[in-house]
């Protein structure tokens, strides 16, 4: 496998935000997710939960609700505005102000009709055209703030849950016809109301609310009655979803499952019974969705939890395992692999770090002493209210770029003796925002992911910088590109969009070279080979390609690969990986890794096959010298490293290893609200 | 030898009673539970055991009600048969013969004529398989029927009888074992399973434990062994099947059960907590704790009205619907091992031995019931493993009954070994034992025997140990100061630094023997004095014991090497000696004879003999597997005349031992036998009301009652007024006002009181014995038909004509009837009386 001296940076004080809401587009199986920090997260579902895009927040922007209309994503807030998506290039298209004070809820119905809760206490109902949104009308004002809204599956009647109340209005007259008092809390105090969080509306006219007493009672919403009360907890009772069963989360962090169950299996007559529990959770669970096969749940805990239902399953396979997902499926470091410098990429600010240095020699295994620690040598807080969404260090250390939705800044830095870093004051004004930002190996280029799907190219020198030319895709195509990668020659550009599509373009030239063929599963990292100048992707169903850009066809390996198919135990892997890197000591050798493990792939060994016992390190430690070759196959993972956010190798052949790991997350969340003590 | 067949080996008293579910009749009134070999009848209302059952040869491990008729119920037992009985006069009606180990029953009504019971797969004792087989009942009016019949439910059951519940209707089946459950509905012939993943590699095992189905909706409860509670629903599909889960018990779930009409489920488990889920609101739940031990059964009555719980401690408990503990049926408290010997006490003639922890019980072997446990710790007994706590490990007693040493003892990991010696008094107005003296270390190491000196001059108590010393412990007396009497150390002596394993007085107190390893040591207590050393290389010396009464001149002696030396103390020497591996010798207090129980490859003889002749009086082999530990010789309640030779050592006393499985036997003879026979037929009595003391006391009081009335209402019958001052008066005046007869009634009969009569002596005098018994029969046929008119047939036998049988003075019919309604006004009347 060969050795390496690593630098296990544990510095990054990475930190995801709470979930705040969620919404589930069946269709196109995309989840999008709504953290409290207002940024906005797209999983594709049919991709393994890749996280295929990211629209970074702002200051002051909270969103309370998300909501699909086809294709187009909706956010509403507290700031009182509704929000659309522009999600091809990562930003909010536009806000209209629904002047009714903040807003709590936001649902549509498939007729392509919004309805909004307002805290002055009105249901507002706007109208989705293909060019925004138009405000509708009012339903009759009620007094206190509407909470959470649930349209009728035939689109004539609402449920809303209000403060100790449930309302349901019939939407042609635009009047309450229903008016379902929900208790307070039993022994607590009486004089505290009760939120009514959420209501489900299901075509059978039964009523589900949750409320912050822990009660989820159904009614019947013909007649406006109780029909039954669960008490979940002493506590409040958060998010609701319904789909084939209905499931509530609580603050306690477990979510219950309610199921429409005949009591004798001989009768029709069913009834709805509470069943299952499921506890993934140390927070409150803030937001919920059923997706058929499986419930997601996210909340305080910052994790995204996906929980298959193992009886909608045949058998053992991919979506059928307990999914967590933590870390975004991006880098957020950056690495100055000749100056040794780390650029870590918060919300809020950058960070420039540089790496400790030990003489020490020592056996594998060893803790090498420090004779220089690491530094903080920068923190460079972001100007304007939008958060950073991608950044850039040039390997020798001396240009530093982030974007913002709304600007991107370009840095020279000096790290030498003096840090000093000044502001490359004039750059082209094509140059507006990027969604990655990427430069060349001498960094003479800097190389920029704009909107409509092309990449501006900058020549960079010491005093100033020049816009060269933009590299567009022939088809006219807008399509987000989500990943760059340049070979160390500076001959070659690669890039892949969210369409699954990977184009290499000729820097010489300024022009399209190839595209390689398309692939069904979005690539999650790639890497130019610094002598070969192959291509290597790896997807989001984790299968390995590599791609001759001077051949324009895939290399014989990568054949070999996929005739043979990969160890399934590589293809059940949890994580995608995020990046890939090669070893110029030894040409033979890629490097990769997730959050889980970091993994060399030594093409001159034989690839493994089903039977070949995979995860082999610690079987080849205890064999002798001779027997080793023979056991040996091309995956040599290590998993020593874990919730790793970042591995490079650096010039000198050292390893740069950022982990942040769960339990420092768990550890710097707030306090769980509630939590259920042993024995009540 | 010779081997007498006419002497048993049986379970009689101290069985378990918690081994199975009991049952509770639909009544409500009786509870029934197999005890041992036989099943017993409980009153619900007096904890008194009304009907033994007897009839199965051996283990009982089921009982159920008859789904067809409530008055009946079946039995089975480890000895392959299922036996039908009528409870209520304690009748065995019916015997099915099945031939296998049987370890479980169910029935259901819906399928009558139909048993169900788990019998293992292949028909030997060893096997590790079982199945539920149906058993299709033959229609034969013969008493003993052999079943033909037998068709497999299911295969590979769990032999625990909690582990399989009849679900709604009788519909479906539903077994658990391990990790799987199975439901097997009867209609389609077609069974589900359904397994829980292992979760051992997280450490958690949660396998099943025990199962109950919800008698209206179709909804499974399970038990599992981490303490969680499933309730599984849509089970009659492979996938789409699903289950809640309650939490609530941190340990395993040891049993479940749905109330009859399906609205409450009570699980219980080693919390020893009864605890009461609402059905479909699983949040709200009832406790009721500090049960004492753990929950083993959970039993039901058909009506609802009625809980009962099984405690590991060998206990019913009887609960009311509200969560309130109404009765506690208590059986002989058996731990894993008694550390104490088994003792007579010698005053109340009970079985003495270490129960509850940290307690002394006090168990009447004649009527099968614990009588009282004394708290000798003292302390706060923790629910935990792997706390030491304070055992009791000694206990003695003086030859009247009046002190009472024992010894607690706690050995922690990392100090030093904690005793204490405690010497209780008998307290007269007590009635029960109260602390004297405590001495604390009494010695450096534990103390291996301990006995009080017989002689009636002094009390002195011997105590050996570890340590190499025994000591010897006086009551001195301070008749000058204010104390009490206390025990203070007399004397301390040793032989050759041995250590002393066993202690011995002769039956006159006269003489001590001490057992040093190798070395019998004889004292004189009065002098402390070594009179001679007697010893029979090699072996140690394992346990002493002098003969009694003609044979008190030998001292008998055992060896770890399989040595039974006799000397004879006169000439000090060796009488004669056997090689046998006596594991424990026992002088019978009342006679002469010594009973000896060798263990030989892995089982253990018999014998009984007396010291001065060499032929054994009475010998069996193979008596139980495994080494007796404990044995005592308990004194008769009542002589046995049996003429014949091997059985006339049990004439006057009868030999108690425990098995290697905590199992308390004891020998039964033909003469026995009969007798108890005769008795169960005489006794046909009011099957409500037990016969105890206190009855006795109450129908006799009752038939003063009555004769009072009957005089008082019969103008012309002879005037016998009641003497002053009577229990009847007092208790008139204590009754309250309103369920009393009218004032002007009263006065003239309290008037009539004060007046003194020349007859009043005679009445009093009159014994009546044989007229009570009559009298209180004829209160209960008459109680009897008020209450039960249909089982009037049943009763046939028992209710002759109440006066005819009485023999009192026949009266004309006017005044019979008069006398009748007088009988009912005054049932009524007392029974509101005994109610406040």
């Amino acid at each position: 496998m060969g050795e390496f001296k690593v630098h296990r940076v544990r510095f990054f004080e990475y930190m995801p935000t709470a979930i705040r809401a969620m919404s589930f587009n069946a269709h196109t199986e995309r989840l999008a997710l709504a953290r409290v920090d207002g940024s906005v997260e797209v999983f594709n579902f049919a991709d393994r939960y890749f996280q295929e895009k990211v629209i970074p927040g702002k200051d002051a922007h909270s969103i309370e609700a998300l909501c699909w209309v086809g294709g187009r994503l909706f956010s509403a807030g507290l700031h009182g505005e509704i929000t659309e998506y522009d999600l091809e290039n990562l930003r909010p298209k536009y806000s209209l102000e629904a002047y009714g004070g903040p807003i709590w809820t936001i649902i549509s119905n498939p007729q392509g009709t919004h309805v909004i809760g307002c805290e002055d206490g009105t249901v507002k109902l706007f109208e989705v055209l293909a060019e925004g949104v138009q405000f509708e009308r009012n339903l009759d004002r009620q007094k206190g703030r509407i909470i959470s809204l649930s349209w009728h599956p035939s689109g004539t009647r609402i449920a809303a849950g209000m403060m100790d109340m449930i309302r349901v209005f019939d939407v042609l007259t635009g009047h309450a016809i229903q008016r379902l008092l929900v208790d307070r809390s039993v022994g607590g105090c009486k004089s505290r109301e009760t939120v009514v969080w959420t209501v489900v509306f299901l075509s059978d006219h039964t009523i589900f609310s949750s409320d912050s007493a822990g009660k989820v009672q159904v009614w019947d919403g013909h007649t406006g009655t109780l029909v039954k009360t669960h008490q979940l907890t002493k506590w409040d009772v958060l998010a609701l979803s319904d789909e084939s069963s209905v499931v509530a989360g609580t603050s306690e962090g477990t979510v219950v499952q309610f199921q429409f169950i005949a009591p004798n299996l001989q009768q029709q007559e069913k009834e709805w019974v509470r069943t299952r529990t499921f506890k993934n959770h140390t927070h409150d669970v803030r937001a919920l969705v059923e997706i058929g096969t499986a419930i997601v749940s996210g909340g305080m805990d910052t994790q995204l939890v996906v929980r298959p239902l193992l009886e909608k399953f045949e058998e053992k396979c991919f979506a059928s395992g307990l999914r967590r997902i933590h870390f975004p499926h991006r880098n957020l470091v950056s690495c100055a692999q000749k100056a040794r410098l780390l650029l870590l990429q918060f919300p809020g600010q950058l960070e420039l770090w540089r790496l400790g240095e030990s003489d020490g020699h020592g056996k594998p295994g060893d803790i090498l002493p420090l004779k220089t620690k690491p530094e903080k040598l920068l923190y460079l807080k972001r100007k304007g209210k939008d958060h950073i969404c991608c950044s850039a260090l040039s390997s020798c250390g001396g240009w530093l770029a982030y974007s913002t939705v709304s600007s991107v800044r370009l840095y020279r830095l000096q790290t030498d003796n003096n840090i000093s870093i000044t502001k490359v004051p004039k750059l082209p004004k094509v140059l507006r925002s990027a969604h990655q930002l990427c430069f060349s190996s001498e960094s003479s280029y800097l190389f920029a992911a704009s909107s409509q799907s092309s990449v501006l190219v900058i020549s960079l020198n010491q005093s100033e910088c020049k816009y060269v030319h933009t590299l567009k895709p022939k088809s006219g195509m807008w399509i987000l590109i989500y990943r760059l990668c340049v070979a160390v020659d500076g001959k070659w550009l690669a890039t892949a969009n969210s369409d699954c599509e990977v184009h290499v373009y000729n820097l010489q030239k300024l022009e399209l070279h190839c595209m390689v063929p398309m692939y069904s599963s979005c690539p999650s990292a790639m890497g130019i080979h610094p002598t070969t100048n192959n291509l290597t992707m790896v997807h989001a169903d984790q299968q390995i390609f590599e791609f001759s850009i001077a051949e324009k066809q895939y290399t014989v390996w990568s054949r070999k690969l996929q005739m043979q198919g990969l160890h399934n135990l590589w293809l059940n892997r949890d994580t995608p990986v995020t990046h890939v890197t090669f070893n110029p000591k030894n040409p033979d050798q890629i490097l990769l890794h997730d959050m889980y493990m970091f993994c060399i792939i030594d093409q001159s060994l034989p690839l493994p096959d089903q039977k070949t016992q995979f995860y082999n390190q610690m079987t080849l430690r205890s064999l002798s010298e001779q027997e080793r070759p023979s056991h040996l196959h091309a995956f040599k993972v290590c998993k020593s490293f874990q919730d790793l956010m970042c591995m490079r190798l650096l010039d000198d052949q050292s390893l740069v290893v950022v982990e942040r790991p769960l339990m420092a997350i768990n550890s710097q969340l707030p306090a769980p609200v509630r939590q259920k003590k042993f024995a009540t | 030898m010779v081997e007498h067949t006419g002497i048993r080996v049986v379970h009689r008293g101290g069985s378990k009673i918690n081994f199975r579910e009991p049952v509770i009749t639909s009544d409500s009134r009786f509870l029934l539970c197999g005890s041992g070999e036989s099943v017993k009848v409980y009153s619900t209302s007096t904890e008194e055991c009304v009907h033994d059952l007897q009839g199965h040869t051996d283990l009982v491990t089921g009982v159920v009600l008859n789904p067809s008729n409530h008055l009946q119920a079946y039995s089975c037992s480890a000895d392959g048969t299922v036996r039908l009985w009528d409870f209520t006069d304690g009748i065995l009606i019916k015997t099915f013969i099945i031939r296998y180990h049987i370890f479980s029953i169910h029935v259901s009504e819906k399928h009558v004529g139909v048993l169900f019971v788990v019998v293992p797969m292949a028909n030997e004792k060893g096997s590790e398989l079982f199945q539920l087989v149906a058993v299709h009942l033959p229609r034969s009016g013969d008493p003993e029927v052999e079943v033909g019949e037998l068709s497999a439910v299911l295969c590979d059951v769990s032999p625990n009888p909690g582990a399989v519940s009849f679900g709604t209707g009788g519909e479906y089946i539903a077994a658990a074992k391990g990790l799987q459950l199975e439901v097997f509905f009867f209609k389609k012939q077609k069974s589900y399973r359904f397994s829980l993943k292992s979760g051992m590699n997280k450490g958690i095992n949660n396998s099943f434990t025990c199962i109950s189905c919800h008698p209206k909706e179709d909804c499974i409860a399970t038990g599992h062994a981490d303490g969680k509670i499933r309730l599984w629903r849509n089970f009659n599909q492979k996938k789409e099947y699903t289950y809640s889960t309650l939490h609530w018990h941190h340990n395993a779930v040891n049993t479940l059960r749905f109330t009859p009409e399906g609205t409450n489920l009570l699980s219980g488990g080693i919390e020893s907590v009864l605890v009461q889920w609402r059905y479909t609101q699983e949040n709200q739940k009832d406790f009721l704790p500090r049960l004492g031990a753990a929950i083993t059964h959970i039993a039901v009555s058909p009506d609802g009205s009625l809980f009962c719980t099984s405690h590991a401690d060998n206990k019913i408990t009887i609960i009311l619907s509200s969560v309130k503990v109404s009765a506690i049926i208590q059986g002989l408290v058996k731990d894993d091992c008694v550390r104490t010997d088994l003792m007579i006490d010698p005053r109340s003639k009970a079985l003495v031995l270490n129960g509850k922890p940290g307690h002394l019980q006090f168990y009447s072997l004649h009527r099968d019931k614990q009588l009282y446990n004394l708290d000798i710790v003292q302390q706060e007994y923790i629910h935990e493993q792997g706390v030491d706590q304070f055992q009791v490990v000694k206990a003695a007693f003086d030859t009247h009954g009046d002190w009472l040493a024992t010894v607690e003892e706690r050995r922690q990991k990392s100090s030093e070994l904690e005793i204490n010696l405690k010497l209780w008094s008998y307290d007269e107005q007590t009635q029960s034992f109260v602390l004297n003296t405590t001495v604390t270390a009494p010695h450096e190491d534990q103390i291996t025997a301990m006995c009080f000196s017989p002689s009636p001059e002094t009390t002195l108590l011997v105590t050996t140990s570890l340590d190499g010393h025994f000591k010897a412990w006086l009551l001195a007396d301070h008749s000058d100061t204010e104390e009490s009497a206390s025990w203070s150390c007399d004397f301390v002596g040793g032989y050759h630094l041995l250590k002393p394993g066993c202690c011995c007085f002769s039956a006159d107190g006269s003489l001590l023997a001490f057992g040093f390893q190798e070395v019998v040591t004889v004292w004189s207590p009065t002098s402390w004095e070594l009179l001679t050393t007697l010893s029979q290389p090699p072996g140690a010396v394992r346990d002493l014991c002098f003969g009694r009464l003609s044979c008190s001149k030998y001292l008998l002696g055992t060896s770890t090497k399989n040595q039974l030396c006799c000397w004879n103390l006169l000439t000090c020497s060796l009488e004669w000696n056997t090689p046998m591996d006596v594991s424990l010798l026992q002088a019978d207090p009342f006679s002469e004879n010594m009973a000896a129980f060798c263990s030989q490859s892995g089982s253990t003889d018999l014998f009984v003999f007396k010291p001065s002749e060499p032929r054994p009086l009475f010998s069996k082999k193979a008596l139980c597997t495994g080494k007796v530990e404990r044995a005592i010789f308990a004194p008769r309640d009542q002589m046995l005349e049996s003429s014949e030779e091997y059985s006339q050592w049990l004439n006057r006393s009868q030999l108690y031992f425990l098995t290697q499985h905590m199992d308390l036997m004891t020998f039964s003879t033909k003469t026995e036998e009969d007798r108890l026979l005769a008795s169960s037929k005489q006794l046909m009595v009011d099957d409500s009301v037990a016969i105890t003391p206190f009855y006795l006391l109450l129908g006799r009081h009752k038939q003063q009652q009555q004769e009072k009335q009957e005089l008082l209402t019969n103008p012309l019958a002879e005037r016998t007024p009641l003497p002053q001052g009577s229990i009847a008066i007092k208790e008139l005046l204590d009754t309250p006002a309103h369920v009393l007869p009218s004032a002007s009634f009263l006065c003239s009969m309290f008037v009539r009181s004060l007046l003194v009569s020349s007859s009043s002596a005679r009445v009093e005098k009159e014994p009546a014995e044989e007229e009570m018994k009559s009298e209180s029969e004829e209160v209960d046929s008459d109680g009897e038909a008020d209450l039960f008119q249909p089982k009037q047939e049943l009763w046939g036998s028992a209710a002759q004509d109440p006066v005819e049988e009485s023999g009192a003075p026949v009266l004309t019919k006017a005044q019979e009837r008069e006398l009748r309604r007088v009988k009912k006004l005054d049932l009524s009347w007392l029974s509101s009386l005994l109610d406040c």
